[in-house]
């Protein structure tokens, strides 16, 4: 598709940038026009991304016709030609000419459902944050630039500006958890998350820029494949997609491991990191309920979902081969995660700290729906990260609204509230179908293909350990996870009746009320997306499956 | 789609059916469920002992307005999917080779890949006789809860749920494939939770809807991760497809070419098409049948995928070993009982097998002895099953649990007879026993209803001489100051602050009564001991004299449900299947042997059992002064509670005689008179072949009427000629000596499930005891599901703490010593930090501008 005039991307990421500084202008006592002005740049990015949502999803078809012509053709450089063909709304301006860097922005059918979640969460987060009381004006600068960041990451083509957003994301994160999170933890929580990350980034740093090299040198040695007038050296994903399908990544590095198989598992594990795949997750359920109620929403909703697109974005789509040969023991982590993380939300007694480790769990789903490296569950996974980013930021909605007013999250001492907040209740019963995946909710329409595509799977996928082959494990596989939804069922149900059901203590809670109609908005603006996915389904997979087709065209699988 | 093409196509028509009942639902749930809080009293809301008291609790209770509404609402949406339902049966009965020809349209849905997934409805014969039974059915449950429902504040809550329910299962009944289907069922699950624990205030009924998602859960995963095996096997989950339509094998592959597993079948498919054509194409199922199974390579994949299928309707139509929900069910309304156990819930799970059967059937030949693992499992589970909960019910005193073991045992009929290849008995035993069970549960809940009633009127009259009467007079005392019936009437949800500040100073009030002793919640009540039970028999007695209509009713139930010869629907249609198990008998198969044996052991104590219930609640002298006076009283709730009765129990005598062999002496000239058998007839084509009528035999006929004379009149020597006194004991606990207890705790089952899973993770952790006992998962298979799961979680737990956070806080801990000397720097200025990042970007920046030439250079 042709680049639009009108930059509409840079809009999106610059508009809640200006929105910050300018609130850092503002006087101490302006707290009301912060608030104003962080609600009104949420807002035009949440319309921003609409438009752009719904004007990807009416030329899907278009992009499908044009990338089906593209795969028939089989020319060399197909894989990329299909991404080329699927990125919309294209901008580029030359950064750091020299190191070949440039602003270089655009959607595919990935990252256009989540610019859409990221508008959805900021709105909410916006909203739910009405009420901070405590030096508002730099809670808002910091939220907006937090966002500014995360779109930045979901929108960018050239790996370089990738990472730029990717860290400007984490630290307003850092300085929003230790400022205005739970007092008990907030220090520990940012430090240990920051750290997390940081690492996870950095080594996934170190690879990009070994591809860099290794592509750059390689187009210098064969500039056959290069397109006319391009330089050698490139952050750009088209230009390091094209070098990895002529085969750059292929040269061995170590003895006879090649440069694919080395690098693979730090540049997917090193961003997993911040999707909270195991063994690097703790961050994550500390991290969420120290943070602020938005920052939590934000953050499961929505960063954690930024991992497992940059894993999937640098990692899968760049690294095919390595993909062949470390996700098929990636799986056994996605699969702990997903079970492990369920055990353990089943035995807090913390209410967040019970959603923090559910999206654990679901989290695992998003990267073993990676792992069965076929449209079916690549699909799936997609569905699962707008599903569960909806729906995780819905539940911390609804664990922010009851701690706001029972100034307690111990199960235990909480009871009967949906007396109380009937629609608290309501949404926080809808969030916790869609998790145990309910059919006619987000999570089914998700959970489905990922199990399907895990049956598919498995008989193609071998696993070699010394001179052990396992095989057929991914059918195994996907019965134990499906224990973990079981226990999803479970703990649900079991915070369920604690929080909203048994008896109101209405001595000690004589003072909590309903929610106000600004929270009431924000639940139904957070519910609805899980109910229209789950009824109609069709209205993101279309779009995602033309994001995923060049990964697995990339992968070799077809699709 | 065409709107119109709903109302005129009879091939779209069958939308309209769970529309209609979905629309209602939604309907009542936005627009006519207005509530207002009024403070409840405990001689508000407890006009029996179902519904749990709310004293002086603000409860939103709906309005009157509302309340009407609602119901309006509700009912239009039953009746209309019920009209559209006869419609489409008309249609069908007239339509030529139907069967082979069915009604079906569809859409798509969401594609994934290459493939398609479309949603759509169908109406085959199956799908037909099920349009019968369902809606009428729930009709007359909906009909019921307007009575049954008056007095609660919930009601409309109760209607909006109850139509998703009606709406779920009609769903289920009229999907064209696998996953709509899942789709109904999951939905279903849904609105059983929250139906189970309508009353959520009762600690019971919420356990007991935990119990029965949970439970049912486990088996719904396993089934989707067949859907999901199915769906990659076959690229499709329409039932046509699968089943009856050639697969794409032998005809170009190219629209399955992607996947090698399809290639792979095609080539096999090439060469079996040979030999497969001369029956009939070879389709998805046949071809399962001869790929091996993944994870068990002994299986074929259709037997693997079979028995996944299977363990969902285990769970759903509560089989052994998890039927551990079903009677605790109970808790609920009895109109969702009587949904639940015959209308939808369970009736979905034997449905959705005889919609499969090719599958299951897939490879081997019942009829010749061939069986395939999911035919011996069902046949096994079913038989097993059957005999299994007939005995609980035999010593059950509680008038709902008896009906609520008696479906397990029935449902275990069914599913029996799938086992040996019967599945047009196990349909027609479905349509017969949904009739007769939604009456026995509605009759079941007038019966309380009607003790409740008496139950008030004795107290009452004996100046509150129960305990629990006299807790209410003292509340009453203590909530004098707020008038609650002028609460009731006057317009407070203009002032809901103001109302709700009343409120809690009455609550305060209440909340000290209760810890004084003087109060103690109904719910808990009925649990106490020497506290009146309404649903235990041993209270009851000479309810015909006070309730003849629920006792004629209740009668004809129950002799359907006994198999009384000859003239009720439960004769004709488990005559049947002890008939084609009696086939394979003659032919020595051994699970048509076993199926017989225990069918009829258990057909015995059905008749017996049910002549006790019968005769403990109906017959001799009232038992109690709750009995003497109980009925049902006047007015609308009453005609409301019995019409539904009496329109069933039409169906509980004659829905049989569509079933009836020509052969059969008198009956079979009068109601067969075609010479084939009307249900066989009309159902068979389903599969798409007729199965071979059997000659009629006429010794299962003989044990038929044997066991079920003898199991009556056992029943009748026993309760009947000599009628329970009040205070006697039950003469079973004499017969049976030990095993009485053993049968009266259901075989210890829940128990076992706590001794093996409970004790030893209460050792591991007291923890763990304080969490769960009480609070947390219930008992039976939920402990064995809360106590495994916990202890390994906590185990993981620990391993999270030490290995994984140990090593995570060593590197924080090693930062914070270098941390110690910029800490000076953190003055907690966010303008400050925000300088600090801006700074560091700078640099950042400075330095990749200068090493961009030195980078170029090396590069």
């Amino acid at each position: 598709m042709e680049a639009t005039a009108f930059p509409v991307l840079s809009l999106i990421i610059f508009v809640p940038i200006i929105a910050a500084v300018l609130i850092l202008f503002l006087n101490r006592e302006q707290s009301d026009l912060a608030r104003g002005i962080a609600i009104t740049a949420a807002s035009v990015c949440f319309a921003l991304s609409l438009f752009v949502y719904l004007n990807y999803n009416s030329n899907v078809d278009a992009i499908v016709a044009n990338q089906e012509l593209i795969q028939q053709a089989g020319e060399p450089g197909a894989s990329t030609d299909m991404f080329q063909a699927a990125v919309a709304f294209e901008e580029r301006v030359d950064w750091i000419p020299s190191l070949g860097i440039s602003y270089h922005l655009g959607v595919d059918g990935l990252a256009v459902p989540m610019v859409l979640l990221t508008g959805m969460v900021a709105v909410a987060g916006v909203l739910v944050s009405w009420k901070i009381e405590d030096r508002t004006r730099d809670f808002m600068a910091f939220f907006l630039l937090l966002v500014a960041g995360v779109y930045g990451v979901f929108v960018s083509l050239d790996l370089f500006v990738l990472f730029f957003f990717y860290e400007l994301a984490i630290f307003p994160m850092y300085l929003l958890i230790a400022t205005w999170g739970w007092v008990k933890l907030r220090e520990y929580a940012a430090m240990k998350l920051t750290l997390y990350i940081l690492i996870g980034s950095v080594i996934a740093l170190v690879g990009v820029i070994a591809m860099y090299f290794t592509a750059g040198r390689f187009f210098t040695e064969n500039p056959q494949f290069l397109p006319q007038g391009a330089s050698a050296y490139s952050f750009a994903i088209a230009h390091m997609m094209r070098a990895a399908e002529a085969g750059a990544f292929h040269i061995p590095v170590l003895g006879s491991i090649s440069f694919e198989h080395l690098w693979f598992p730090f540049i997917f594990l090193g961003f997993a990191v911040l999707a909270g795949v195991f063994p690097f997750h703790n961050w994550s359920p500390d991290g969420h309920v120290a943070a602020p109620t938005a920052v939590s929403m934000i953050h499961a909703g929505v960063l954690m979902k930024l991992g497992a697109f940059a894993a999937l974005r640098v990692g899968v789509q760049l690294l095919p081969e390595g993909a062949h040969v470390h996700l098929p023991w990636i799986v056994f982590l996605t699969l702990i995660n997903v079970v492990y993380g369920a055990f353990i939300a089943f035995r807090q007694r913390d209410f967040k700290y019970v959603i923090g480790f559910s999206s654990v769990s679901h989290m695992g789903l998003v990267s073993m729906g990676f792992a069965t490296m076929n449209i079916v569950g690549m699909t799936g996974a997609g569905l699962q990260m707008f599903s569960h980013g909806a729906m995780t930021a819905l539940f911390f909605g609804c664990v922010g609204m009851v701690y706001d007013r029972a100034h307690t999250r111990d199960l235990p001492s909480l009871g009967g509230f949906a007396k109380v907040m009937p629609w608290v209740a309501f949404a926080f019963i809808l969030g916790g179908l869609t998790s145990m995946g309910m059919p006619g909710l987000s999570g089914f329409v998700a959970e489905y293909p990922i199990f399907a595509g895990m049956w598919q799977a498995s008989e193609h996928i071998t696993l070699q350990i010394g001179g052990f082959t396992l095989s057929n494990y991914y059918s195994i596989i996907v019965v134990i996870a499906a224990l973990g939804i079981v226990l999803t069922a479970a703990y649900v149900l079991r915070v369920t009746q604690q929080v909203f059901f048994g008896k109101f203590d209405s001595v000690k809670y004589a003072d909590v009320g309903d929610i106000t109609a600004r929270e009431r908005f924000v639940l139904i603006f957070l519910g609805t997306p899980l109910v229209i996915l789950g009824v109609a389904p069709f209205v993101m997979a279309p779009m995602l499956e033309t994001g995923f087709k060049p990964v697995l065209a990339m992968l070799g699988v077809g699709a | 789609m065409d709107l119109n093409a709903l109302l005129t196509d009879v091939n779209w028509m069958p939308w309209l059916v769970p529309a209609f009942p979905l629309l209602a639902f939604l309907i009542i749930t936005l627009l006519t469920n207005r509530s207002r809080p009024i403070l409840a009293t405990s001689h508000d809301y407890s006009g029996d002992g179902q519904h749990p008291a709310y004293p002086g609790l603000a409860v939103h209770a709906v309005t009157s307005r509302g309340r009407v509404l609602s119901i309006i609402v509700g009912m239009s949406g039953i009746i209309a999917a019920w009209l559209v339902s006869l419609r489409i049966v008309g249609d069908a009965f007239n339509f030529a080779e139907f069967g082979e020809n069915v009604f079906h349209s569809a859409v798509a849905w969401l594609s994934t890949g290459t493939t398609t997934f479309s949603m759509g409805a169908l109406v085959d014969p199956l799908t037909a006789v099920m349009l019968i039974m369902v809606p009428l059915a729930c009709l007359c449950i909906f009909i019921y809860s307007i009575g049954y429902m008056a007095h609660d504040p919930r009601q409309a809550r109760f209607f909006s749920l109850i139509a998703l329910f009606a709406g779920a299962m009609l769903t289920l009944v009229v999907a064209d494939n696998l996953l709509l289907l899942f789709v109904g069922w999951e939905v279903m699950g849904l609105c059983s939770y929250l139906l189970i624990g309508f009353w959520f205030e009762k600690p019971s009924a919420y356990n007991a809807a935990i119990k029965a998602f949970t439970t049912t859960r486990v088996a719904d995963v396993i089934m989707l991760l067949g859907i999901a095996y199915l769906y990659f096997s076959t690229g499709t989950l329409s039932f046509r497809e699968i089943m009856y339509d050639p697969a794409p094998g032998a005809a170009p592959v190219a629209a399955e070419a992607h996947t090698e597993a399809a290639t792979a079948e095609g080539e096999q498919g090439e060469a079996a098409a040979g030999e497969a054509e001369e029956v009939h194409a070879e389709t998805w199922a046949d071809r399962l049948a001869q790929t091996p199974a993944l994870l068990f390579p002994g299986l074929s994949a259709a037997a693997l995928i079979g028995i996944f299928l299977i363990v969902g309707t285990i769970g759903k139509s509560a089989q052994f070993p998890l039927h551990v929900w079903l009677p605790d069910a109970m808790e609920g309304p009895t109109p969702v009982s009587a949904m639940i156990h015959a209308a939808a819930m369970v009736s979905a799970g034997i449905y959705a097998i005889v919609r499969m059967y090719p599958l299951f059937e897939a490879g081997g030949n019942p009829h010749h002895g061939d069986f395939t693992a999911p035919l011996l499992l069902m046949a096994i589970v079913g038989s097993v099953t059957a005999l299994f909960a007939a005995t609980i019910a035999v010593a059950q005193n509680d008038v709902k649990r008896v009906l609520a073991y008696s479906t397990i045992s029935q449902l275990g009929f069914m599913m029996a007879a799938l086992g040996i290849g019967a599945y047009i008995a196990a349909a027609f035993h479905l349509i017969t026993h949904a009739f007769f069970k939604a009456l026995l549960f509605m009759a079941s809940g007038s019966v309380i209803h009607g003790m409740e009633h008496g139950h008030h009127h004795a107290e009452h009259a004996h100046g509150h001489s129960h305990g629990h009467g006299h807790a209410h007079g003292e509340e009453h005392d203590l909530l004098e100051p707020a008038p609650h019936d002028e609460l009731g009437e006057n317009p407070i949800d203009t002032d809901v602050a103001g109302a709700h500040g009343t409120v809690m100073t009455v609550q305060t009030v209440h909340e000290e009564a209760e810890h004084a002793g003087a109060y103690a919640p109904l719910a808990v009540a009925s649990q106490m001991p020497g506290a009146f039970d309404a649903q235990d028999m041993m209270n009851m007695g000479g309810l015909r004299k006070t309730m003849p209509v629920t006792f004629i009713t209740f009668l004809i139930g129950g002799l359907s449900l006994s198999g009384f010869p000859l003239l009720t629907a439960g004769f004709w249609s488990k005559d049947e299947i002890l008939a084609d198990a009696w086939l394979g008998v003659t032919e020595g198969f051994g699970p048509h042997t076993l199926v017989f044996v225990l069918l009829a052991l258990a057909a015995f104590l059905t008749a017996f059992y049910t002549m006790r219930q019968i005769g403990l609640t109906f017959w001799g002298e009232p038992r109690s002064a709750a009995a003497k006076h109980a009925n049902l009283g006047q007015g609308v709730v009453s005609a409301a509670m019995t019409l539904p009765l009496i329109i069933l129990a039409f169906f509980a005598i004659f829905a049989g005689f569509v079933g009836v062999h020509p052969d059969f002496p008198l009956f079979g000239a009068i109601f067969s008179s075609a010479g084939t058998v009307p249900f066989k007839e009309f159902v068979g084509p389903t599969l798409l072949h007729q199965p071979e009528s059997i000659a009629l035999n006429y010794f299962p006929v003989l044990v038929s009427f044997t066991v079920a004379l003898g199991g009556l009149g056992l029943g009748y020597v026993m309760y009947w000629r000599k009628p329970l006194a009040a205070g006697e004991v039950d003469p079973m606990v004499r017969i049976l000596g030990p095993f009485y207890d053993l049968l009266k705790n259901k075989y210890y089952i829940d128990e076992l499930y706590a001794i093996i899973f409970v004790k030893p993770s209460q050792w591991f952790s007291r923890e763990v005891a304080y969490q769960f006992l009480d609070k947390g998962v219930i008992d039976g298979f939920l402990h064995l599901l809360g106590r495994v799961f916990t202890w390994i979680g906590d185990l993981i737990k620990v391993l999270n703490m030490w290995l994984i956070d140990g090593v995570g806080d060593g590197i924080p801990e090693l930062i914070q010593r270098f941390g110690g000397y910029f800490r000076r720097i953190q003055t907690g200025q966010v303008q400050q930090y925000m300088l600090f990042i801006i700074l560091a970007a700078l640099v950042i920046g400075i330095i990749f501008a200068l090493s961009s030439g030195v980078l170029q250079a090396a590069g």
